[in-house]
């Protein structure tokens, strides 16, 4: 049998890994006044933006391939993370990217989208993504796998 | 119903080898990780478990308890300890390579049962800040 074509017959488990993500963005939404602008997003309206350190938790369920031990193949994600989420959003200015083109980039949305993103990563489910915007905020979209 | 979480730490050695493989499958699928004199990590565990609030004590497990638990089930059992050579788990002959993964099942499965008055709900390892794995008893 060819290395890596088992099929996945072990436990079910989790596998998460996080990212760094450093970009710029500014909250403003043309359906409000700027009066309104100021009042619902206060600071984070700044006209010249303003950045964060983005950790980026991507979290992969699945059965344990029986070959390797693993959910996924690290290496695969790691370079589907360098293409679809460091290459993308690292160094930006989220406001001028298009997926926040009709969307105010606040991490929701930021967290949306790169749970959008990978979605399309073929080496294992993506149940949850989590983006810690600063130390004390966090925001989170997926399964509540076996909580609660 | 609430969530508890205790925390350890354990430094161990061990690499990544699938015994059914010829070494050039093992160093292309586990690359570094496959070096056979071993690497290591400081694992960081949390144990978190589900119960009631005992009404009388207000916990939900002696939290004194659950730590000599984890010392004896599992950290003395890792610490300072070579995985793939010194943990019968992962053993040669057994299949079961010392992955985040499997380190995180392993210790579910040594864990189980043997917490009174609460139910094991997750075992989640930190190989390293930016990597873990959680194992909730799924089959």
């Amino acid at each position: 049998m060819a290395v890596g074509v088992a099929t996945s017959t072990g436990p079910k488990a989790y596998l998460s890994r996080r990212y760094r993500v450093s970009a710029s963005h500014r909250l403003h939404s043309e359906a409000y006044s700027a009066e309104e602008n100021l009042a619902v997003y206060g600071k984070c309206n700044n006209p010249h933006g303003h950045g964060h350190n983005y950790a980026v938790e991507v979290t992969l369920g699945g059965r344990l391939n029986a070959e390797t031990g693993m959910v996924c193949d690290l290496g695969e994600l790691d370079e589907f993370a360098r293409i679809h989420l460091i290459e993308r959003f690292d160094g930006m200015n989220l406001n001028t990217l298009d997926e926040f083109r009709d969307v105010v980039p606040t991490t929701e949305n930021f967290t949306a989208e790169v749970y959008r993103i990978f979605q399309g990563f073929r080496g294992a489910l993506v149940v949850r993504v989590r983006i810690e915007e600063t130390g004390n905020n966090s925001f989170e979209i997926g399964d509540e796998f076996g909580r609660g | 119903m609430i969530l508890l979480t205790r925390k350890a730490e354990f430094s161990s050695a061990h690499y990544y080898w699938n015994e059914a493989w010829t070494e050039a499958e093992n160093l292309r699928v586990f690359g570094r990780c496959a070096n056979k004199n071993g690497h290591g990590h400081n694992y960081t565990l949390e144990v978190t478990v589900a119960g009631e609030v005992d009404s009388v004590s207000g916990f939900v497990v002696d939290l004194k308890e659950l730590k000599e638990i984890l010392e004896r089930e599992v950290v003395s059992v890792y610490d300072h300890r070579h995985l793939n050579l010194e943990v019968p788990e992962f053993a040669a002959g057994t299949g079961n390579i010392p992955t985040t993964e499997n380190i995180a099942i392993a210790i579910w499965r040594r864990l189980e049962g043997k917490i009174p008055h609460a139910k094991l709900h997750r075992a989640r390892v930190y190989e390293m800040d930016d990597l873990f794995a959680d194992y909730y008893g799924e089959r």
